[in-house]
């Protein structure tokens, strides 16, 4: 009898000890998840906030950009920079034949010219002399520098020749390369150089398409969640829009972006690829996360303080707006910025709306066309450039920083609003 | 002088009926105590006296109950001026998250009693002098209510129910939650408000309700079975079943 007792007890103990392994396990395999994830991202992405450039000397001969003497601001603007800019490639490598100035050429970014004009037109007093100006390297030298190219493979299956590795290499070795944090990656728009692409439209967008969303669905859930909790008698009719309001979060979100689609683009002709389509589809989606926070954040307001109002000659509505929604607003607006969140990530929607479209300017209102990050990632990940490998996690680094702070903002609100009744 | 008049009172929760019959007259600034077992109606019947039932859905009132000789479960009665005149302390001590000052304020507040702040912050210090809170808290009337123990939490309620001057003041077991020296001066408080208002308190404690109350109603499964004097309830009651609860044979 005895002794049965105790192998009872013993395995009861083993049990226990089982039961935290397989807990403690658990975790540690979500943390490895996690921080594989992470480091991959990471040791990807760090290198996309870096941008090479070559320092080319470039002579601003006056007559090769057609300039008269003394011009104006304007006939700076108008100067012709193409001729001094292939120049100054070119003589790189006095001995280089035509060919080898083209290759010459695309060592630096498209839009190189570009570069050497806003040196001039910043100072004028250039015109004449030389000097030497930092030009973005071809999105390939770029990964050859940070040396994410392989430069072992047979030339004909390579996008650098052999002549501009030889060039390239000199200009190393002569300190003529410098790699300087990449401010344009977030002031850039899209672009189908990977050099200069960035991440300014499709930020922009996100953060338009949010705000568009915020201001929809937090007052339409607040008021729903508001009525049905606190006004709404309880019967069969309140039961179904309850239980709908569940099926709603749980629909697929390319559904929403369907309806948009169909109803927003297709019925009341709303501009397309604009965020104020994608804000308006992404706060149908946000609406049942909010409404249920809402109503479960209401609930929790303890029924002694309605009682406490409504005993003083408090009317039902005057309860709900000066005990009850209040007391319950830390964990609506926590419950809002989750949901914005996941509204934040969302991409399949966006999609269907148009958000996926090639914008190469900023957005400067939720009516002009732009991306947002996610479909950024979408559009950089099908891209076929070396170069767009690491701005896919770069892009994802932000994301994931805007939905730290978020939440992170989310738990701030419920600590420090969250009143205690006795 | 009779301040309430309740007449052939019957309450329902959905189907169940939980008060049958309830007739009872109330004296004007007199303490009235409601006595009997858990569930025995009770605090549903002193919750019909400012229809705070009506909050409860499934709950339904019948009968007439008559105060100042106007019966409040006529339609025609606005539960917003009932409730201000008809005041109450319930068994958990409910401050609202605000501070002292507002916590007492606002009653005056929502039923416009006050023209000007100097006139508000003497209602303010009227209430808490009558419920013996202000010498304890005058320095920090602008911190939380719920910061206060639990005795001076329900005197808080206790002053903010007297804020708007009601001419009655219902109590729903408001020492359940206290410790015997709160209790103590919770029933001080009670005999000294009955000068200005009426009492109907709700207790479980027989011998509270022999301190405290100049009348006395036996609740027992729904029926008032018998009411009176609280010296002859205690001393010399007419039925059986209030002997024996007096007497604690049940309950």
């Amino acid at each position: 009898m005895n002794k049965n007792k105790e192998q009872l007890l013993n395995k009861r103990y083993k049990a226990e000890q089982r039961f935290r392994l397989y807990g403690l396990s658990a975790i540690f395999m979500a943390l490895l998840f996690l921080t594989i994830f992470i480091f991959k991202i990471f040791s990807t992405g760090y290198s996309a906030f870096q941008k090479t450039w070559l320092i080319v000397p470039v002579t601003f001969d006056a007559e090769l950009m057609m300039l008269d003497q003394n011009p104006s601001k304007e006939d700076l603007q108008d100067a012709d920079y193409y001729d001094i800019a292939l120049k100054s490639m070119a003589d790189l490598d006095p001995n280089a034949n035509e060919d080898q100035e083209n290759e010459l050429k695309r060592m630096v970014s498209y839009f190189f010219e570009k570069e050497i004009k806003n040196e001039l037109l910043n100072d004028p007093n250039l015109i004449g002399k030389t000097k030497e100006v930092y030009l973005t390297a071809s999105d390939d030298l770029d990964q050859v520098f940070k040396g994410n190219y392989p430069r072992d493979l047979p030339e004909d299956q390579r996008r650098v020749s052999d002549y501009q590795l030889k060039i390239f290499d000199q200009l190393v070795a002569n300190g003529k390369v410098e790699s300087k944090f990449n401010i344009s990656f977030f002031t850039n728009a899209d672009s189908r150089e990977a050099e200069l692409a960035g991440i300014a439209s499709s930020f922009m967008g996100s953060i338009f398409s949010i705000l568009v969303c915020l201001m929809i669905a937090f007052p339409v859930a607040v008021l729903a969640a508001i009525y049905l909790e606190e006004f709404a008698p309880k019967n069969r009719f309140t039961d179904f829009i309850e239980v709908n309001i569940n099926n709603l979060a749980a629909v697929p979100s390319i559904v929403f972006g369907l309806l948009g689609l169909g109803v927003l683009l297709a019925i009341f002709h709303l501009p397309r690829s604009t965020p104020l389509v994608g804000g308006i589809t992404l706060s149908l989606m946000t609406l049942p996360t909010i409404i249920i926070a809402a109503r479960a954040s209401l609930k929790a307001v303890p029924p002694s303080i309605r009682e406490a109002a409504l005993a003083m000659g408090a009317s039902r509505m005057q309860t709900t707006m000066h005990h009850t929604v209040p007391l319950s607003m830390p964990g609506t607006l926590s419950g809002t910025i989750i949901g914005l969140a996941q509204a934040l990530g969302e991409t399949a929607p966006l999609i269907l709306i148009g958000m996926v479209a090639f914008v190469n300017t900023i957005p400067g209102s939720p009516m002009d066309p732009a991306a947002s990050l996610p479909v950024q990632i979408y559009i950089w990940a099908e891209s076929a450039e070396r170069g767009f490998v690491e701005k896919v996690s770069a892009c994802i680094m932000v994301l994931l920083g805007f939905l730290i702070i978020m939440n992170l903002f989310a738990q701030i609100i419920r600590h420090k609003f969250e009143k205690k009744w006795s | 002088m009779i301040k309430i008049k309740a007449k052939d009172v019957d309450v329902f929760y959905g189907k169940k009926q939980a008060l049958f019959n309830i007739s009872l007259d109330i004296e004007e600034n007199q303490v009235t105590a409601l006595i009997g077992p858990s569930g025995c109606g009770k605090s549903t019947f002193l919750r019909c006296l400012n229809r705070m039932n009506d909050v409860i859905d499934i709950c339904s009132v019948k009968g007439e109950i008559l105060i100042n000789d106007f019966n409040i479960n006529d339609k025609s009665c606005d539960v917003v001026r009932l409730r201000e005149k008809i005041g109450m302390v319930f068994q958990k001590p409910n401050p609202f998250p605000k501070t002292l000052y507002e916590n007492v304020s606002y009653g005056p507040t929502i039923h416009g009693m006050a023209q000007s702040k100097q006139e508000m912050d003497e209602i303010v210090e009227t209430s808490l002098k009558k419920a013996a809170l202000w010498e304890e808290v005058k320095d920090r009337l602008h911190e939380p209510g719920t910061g206060l123990s639990g005795g001076q939490q329900q005197r808080l309620c206790i002053a903010r129910a007297i804020s708007v001057r009601p001419e009655v003041i219902l109590m729903d077991e408001p020492c359940s939650a206290l410790d015997p020296i709160a209790t103590a001066q919770i029933e001080e408080l009670i005999d000294e408000l009955k000068k200005e208002h009426t009492i109907i308190i709700v207790t479980h404690s027989m011998a509270q309700a022999a301190r405290v109350s100049q009348n006395t109603g036996f609740f027992h499964l729904g029926q008032l079975i018998e009411h009176g004097s609280t010296d002859k309830i205690f001393k010399n009651p007419d039925t059986k079943k209030t002997q024996d609860y007096i007497t604690g044979r049940f309950g």
